[in-house]
């Protein structure tokens, strides 16, 4: 068999395991404001995971999409880092909070121009707007075979057999290639890099393709902003926290005394 | 007029909880704008369940039914979902955000060129434009955020437990028959076959014991689990739970994960043990009517969301309540 190309789809955003201290709306101007690094958003390093283990079992190619007004390739090239072969950046000020439907849009158009693909991977969904949409409209799109919340990859001979998560169990499914699947935590954690291999990919001399929305061609009508009619602060989940004092022998006692009163 | 369309499913030979949520829901909606709502059931027999459904005041009852539905296989219940939905026309559509609407939701919204707003906790309708204003929670639950979208049909899926679920009444809808034009050859994604594991129940849980990435190692659920044992002494439905990190480290099956992308809880007593507390995780449990956190870092989210707190290494602290447990009963 040929080489099998694989696209990841990663999208970049600040950190959402933020503490809630650093975390803040503004209500005017419809943002949420995460003071804290941007990210790889967690289910798509899954997706990048689950890319390299198939890259380890046969012979593939590795390319990574990421989206946004502005990409930071200093967050993006850990994924190759971590195995990814080529990433190529999508930037553009028009695709600043793009809807759904336009961030597949514009996507699409990216990967139909590359060279041919195989096997599309995106997370289940992006730890910013929680929306879980991209992955499906993009396989519609492109009128590929859609499987969704994978656990596990594999290929064979030209198809891909995918263990999908259940509310009880999981189904085995398989489609012929090219098709898209979107990837859940069950995957598996993206391998560890180890610092000496992260600073010599950030601090390398490859430079990062970067492709514009006259690049991809994708009309202005195709690209429309998210609907946003209001944004606000959620209601306060805090508590008055009760500390349990003492050596542990106290604690614990403390402790099961309050299960006493519990029950 | 079909104003507002409910996509119902049949869970255990009756209607799903989740489709009783949505169909008052859809009373609501329907009731405020003055038209009317229905409800589709798909399948490959769905008669009793229609029947069920009509008592529940719909001005119809939308019964899709055919042999190659039995199961659900996204391709075939998407292309009949499809000509359904071009065949009557609905203004709003909702689903729950469930696997069967997370999966369907945007596929049906990128054939239908309009716009989808997933896991919405609230719906009205604004009085200016007649759109529908779907609320969402937003990162993670740090934001809530209202969505208005142009396009029709007006899209968007349900978290589950956040309506009341409607009783039936005196009201019979109509039963109407819908029939698709499907077959094998829209299969693009075989089945091989369906494996059912053993599967906690984590939603009827009176305790639930949560262990996370603190924890270091699989075999601290070991410890997690007698804990649980000492207090089913005490306590009915005592079950594990688990962060995602947990889950993707395999210590433990998805099935124990608690929050935004595993199950939403609120029991009695829910103990965090080596959990930080990101806000992925609170939207998950923060409705416990007793918390308590276990965790080494006393700057730890958990703590500020929690009733009781130890600030300790679990190792040390699970034993010696183990061991106060077991005294006290
Ligand atoms: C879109 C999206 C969806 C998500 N969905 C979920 C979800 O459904 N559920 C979920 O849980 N997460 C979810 N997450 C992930 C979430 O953001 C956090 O990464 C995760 O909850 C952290 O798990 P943790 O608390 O176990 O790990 P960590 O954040 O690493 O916390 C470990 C804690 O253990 C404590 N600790 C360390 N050693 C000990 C010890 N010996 N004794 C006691 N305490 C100790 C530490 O102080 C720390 O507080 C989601 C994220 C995203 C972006
Ligand atoms: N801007 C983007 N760049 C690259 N991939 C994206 C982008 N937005 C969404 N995706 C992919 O689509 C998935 C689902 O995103 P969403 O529908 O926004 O929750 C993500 O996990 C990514 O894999």
């Amino acid at each position: 068999m040929t080489e099998l190309k694989i696209i990841v789809c990663a999208k970049q955003i600040p950190d959402p395991e933020a503490p809630l201290s650093d975390v803040s709306v503004d209500t005017v101007k419809l943002e949420v404001l995460v003071d804290a690094p941007q990210v790889i958003s967690p289910f798509d390093e899954n997706a990048l995971e689950a890319a390299v283990r198939i890259k380890e079992e046969t012979e593939a190619k590795i390319t990574v999409l990421s989206l946004g007004r502005k990409v930071s390739d200093t967050v993006l090239r850990k994924t190759l880092a971590a195995g990814a072969d080529e990433l190529i950046l999508l930037e553009d000020e028009a695709f600043e909070k793009l809807d759904s439907y336009s961030t597949a849009a514009a996507l699409a158009a990216a990967i139909r121009k590359l060279d041919g693909y195989d096997l599309i991977l995106t997370g289940r969904q992006a730890g910013d707007w929680d929306s879980g949409q991209v992955g499906l409209i993009l396989g519609e799109m492109l009128e590929l075979p859609c499987i969704s919340l994978a656990r596990e990859i594999r290929i064979e001979e030209g198809s891909v057999v995918v263990k999908k998560s259940l509310p009880d169990g999981y189904e085995r499914v398989k489609a012929r290639m090219p098709a898209l699947v979107t990837v859940s935590n069950e995957v598996g954690e993206l391998r560890y890099i180890s610092r000496t291999k992260m600073l010599k990919m950030i601090q390398g001399a490859r430079s990062i393709p970067s492709w514009d929305a006259g690049d991809l061609r994708v009309p202005q009508e195709f690209l429309n902003k998210m609907a946003i009619a209001a944004l606000s602060s959620p209601p306060d989940m805090g508590r008055d926290c009760q500390l349990m004092e003492g050596s542990i022998e106290e604690k614990a006692e403390k402790l099961a005394a309050v299960f006493k009163a519990l029950r | 007029m079909n104003d507002v369309l409910i996509l119902g499913k049949v869970k255990e030979e009756a209607l799903d909880p989740r489709t009783l949520e949505l169909l008052s829901a859809g009373k609501r909606l329907a009731g405020g704008k003055g038209g009317g709502f229905s409800l589709l059931l798909m399948g490959d027999e769905v008669s009793a369940q229609a029947d069920e459904a009509a008592s529940h005041g719909p001005d119809k009852v939308y019964k899709l039914e055919h042999s190659l539905l039995r199961g659900f296989k996204p391709d075939l219940w998407l292309a009949a979902l499809e000509q359904a939905c071009r065949q009557i026309n609905p203004r709003i559509l909702l689903m729950s955000h469930d696997f069967v609407g997370m999966e369907l939701g945007p596929r049906l919204a990128c054939r239908l060129h309009t716009r989808l707003t997933t896991d919405c906790i609230a719906l009205s309708i604004d009085s200016e434009s007649g759109l529908l204003l779907r609320t969402k929670p937003v990162s993670g639950g740090n934001a809530i955020s209202v969505f208005k979208c142009p396009g029709e049909p007006q899209m968007a899926t349900v978290r589950a437990k956040v309506f009341d679920p409607s009783e039936p009444g005196a009201a019979k809808g109509e039963i109407v028959e819908i029939r698709p034009k499907i077959d094998e050859s829209m299969i693009k994604v075989e089945s091989l076959e369906v494996v059912r594991e053993d599967v906690v129940a984590l939603d009827k849980a009176e305790v639930v014991v949560a262990g996370g990435a603190g924890l270091g190692e699989a075999d601290g659920f070991e410890l997690l689990e007698e804990l649980a044992e000492a207090l089913r002494k005490s306590f009915s439905n005592v079950m594990i739970g688990c962060s995602r990190v947990a889950v993707d480290k395999g210590w433990i099956s998805s099935d124990h994960q608690v929050g935004l992308t595993g199950t939403m809880i609120s029991p009695d007593i829910y103990i965090a043990v080596g959990i930080s507390g990101a806000i992925q995780h609170l939207v998950g449990m923060t409705h416990s009517k007793k918390i308590i956190a276990i965790n080494t870092d006393p700057a730890c989210n958990m703590f500020k969301v929690a009733d009781y707190g130890i600030i300790e290494d679990y190792e040390e602290i699970i034993p010696a309540l183990i061991e106060k447990l077991e005294e006290v009963s």
